[in-house]
């Protein structure tokens, strides 16, 4: 039995850890909403000279980074570590080695405090990173997740209970943005180097198909890859920023189009972006104006809460702890993690 | 060696399909072919003949993707991000065939070498004409030299 089995309420502070893929973070949140400090470690440049995540060395810097990470969130807090009554973690989707640093390190933590461990879904995470901007989100929500991993329309109806209205059904939108990156010869990561370069490009140069755009709420890229690559192979002159901005510009008429289908389909009261593409300039004003022409509140969190994060995870883990207490010391780590979905 | 000849998408997943059919646990099927030749979509041909229902998407990000069909595991992984043989071995592909599973390795035909028996598929875009590929196939080891004549059967509708 733990130390502290009093109620989880608005007083309950989470130590939140992430170590799934490219990122090592920790950060406390304070009753599921309240971030009270969030560090992150990006290992983006130590994978930008191999072109994409490695495995090896995100397990390695993990290892590195994570107790100088759950430091400094600790420290930014200004609290004691008694003061801390829970520790949640990601158990998955992710690497397995990744994800073993973390998970290791917070049952540790939570077995040397007495607290409870939470383990975490990383994608149901996503999902809660928008209520720590914006607390007064109504139910029910609909939330585009938009990654290099994941392309998927979710419907909230309440905590813990979602429907999946969408998703890719081969590359996902930020996987595309990567590898037509790549084949242009352009710096990794690709998402931000194609935005740049759009800026210099006419989005009506080429008219690159928009798959799947008026059937169901179903993606799929992989086609658009192939289209750019035949493009530019059969016109090697083309200017690389039109390819860019045309390239962008299908890829983002899909996602909003779809999105809006998505939050009229279920009479949403609010449409949510998330993930690492839509840092993505282009995505972001026209997701904004479709929300307007829809008459929808739409919420775009900053870009900190888009990419992966430990708040989300901590935010995650408190309302898990509250519907579900905690987790056992047994579990494991689950690279294939799904999210449950409704029927 | 075999070569074929797919006119279509539908083709390319019809020989996914005879590939699958014909699969057993402990199986190592490795894809080669330039981004765009169709690895994923002969993953999902693949998939779906060994009882798949749910998408079959693109593990480049995420590396390993796996798959509950029935009696078997589908193990769909990518090393398209990976640098070196250690970081390969890391994703512990011979203890993923060990339990009742088959491996799909796209972006394989750099490691190729150092695998065991595998079934070797090389697809490649016809420059001219979008729906075409060729496809070469090649079986290494004692696994595949027992099935080759009823593989190459199966297949010669497709033989170029």
């Amino acid at each position: 039995m733990n130390r502290h089995m009093r109620p989880v309420g608005d007083d309950t502070l989470v130590l939140g850890i992430e170590t799934s893929c490219d990122e090592t973070a920790a950060a406390l949140v304070m009753g599921g909403y309240d971030v009270v400090s969030s560090a992150v470690s990006t290992q983006v440049d130590l994978h930008a000279q191999f072109g994409g995540v490695v495995p090896e060395i995100a397990s390695r810097a993990h290892l590195d980074l994570l107790n100088p990470m759950v430091a400094r969130a600790i420290v930014e807090a200004g609290v004691e570590p008694e003061r801390i009554d829970a520790v949640a973690c990601t158990v998955g989707p992710g690497l397995i080695g990744a994800l073993l640093v973390g998970v290791s390190a917070a049952k540790a933590l939570a077995l040397t405090w007495d607290v409870p461990f939470i383990g975490v879904n990383h994608m149901e995470a996503h999902l809660y990173a928008a209520f720590l901007e914006d607390p007064t989100l109504q139910f029910p929500l609909v939330v585009m997740l938009v990654s290099g991993g994941h392309t998927m329309l979710i419907e909230m109806q309440d905590h813990g209970r979602y429907r999946l209205l969408g998703q890719t059904i081969d590359d996902a939108a930020g996987e595309a943005f990567d590898k037509v990156a790549r084949f242009l010869g352009l710096e990794y990561p690709g998402g931000p180097a194609i935005d740049r370069e759009a800026v210099h490009g006419d989005p009506e140069a080429i008219r690159f198909p928009r798959a799947m755009l008026h059937e169901g709420l179903d993606f799929s890229f992989s086609g658009l890859k192939t289209s750019v690559m035949n493009h530019v192979r059969k016109h090697p002159d083309v200017s690389t920023a039109d390819v860019a901005a045309s390239f962008q510009a299908a890829v983002v008429d899909v996602l909003v189009q779809k999105a809006r289908r998505a939050a009229e389909q279920v009479g949403a009261k609010g449409l949510v972006l998330g993930g690492g593409v839509a840092a993505n300039s282009l995505l972001r004003e026209r997701f904004l104006s479709v929300c307007t022409e829809a008459g929808i509140q739409g919420f775009l969190p900053s870009r900190a809460m888009c990419t992966d994060n430990a708040a989300m995870i901590a935010a995650a883990g408190w309302h898990r702890l509250r519907s579900d207490g905690p987790t056992s010391l047994d579990a494991g780590a689950y690279p294939n993690m799904r999210l449950q979905f409704l029927p | 060696m075999l070569h074929l000849r797919a006119s279509s998408l539908n083709d390319t997943l019809a020989i996914a399909a005879t590939i699958a059919g014909m699969s057993r646990s402990g199986d190592l099927v490795v894809l080669a072919g330039e981004m765009g030749a169709g690895k994923t979509a002969f993953a999902k041909g693949f998939g779906a003949e060994l009882g798949v229902t749910e998408p079959i998407t693109s593990p480049t990000f995420t590396l390993v993707h796996s798959y509950d069909a029935g009696r078997i595991t589908l193990h769909h992984a990518d090393i398209y991000r990976l640098s070196t043989h250690h970081q390969v071995a890391d994703l512990a592909l011979a203890e993923l065939l060990e339990y009742d599973g088959i491996v799909l390795l796209e972006w394989g035909d750099v490691v190729a070498q150092s695998l065991g028996d595998h079934l070797f598929v090389q697809l490649v875009a016809d420059l001219d004409d979008e729906n075409v590929r060729t496809i070469t196939i090649n079986g290494s080891g004692r696994t595949w030299a027992t099935r080759w004549d009823r593989l190459t059967a199966a297949l010669g509708a497709f033989e170029c």
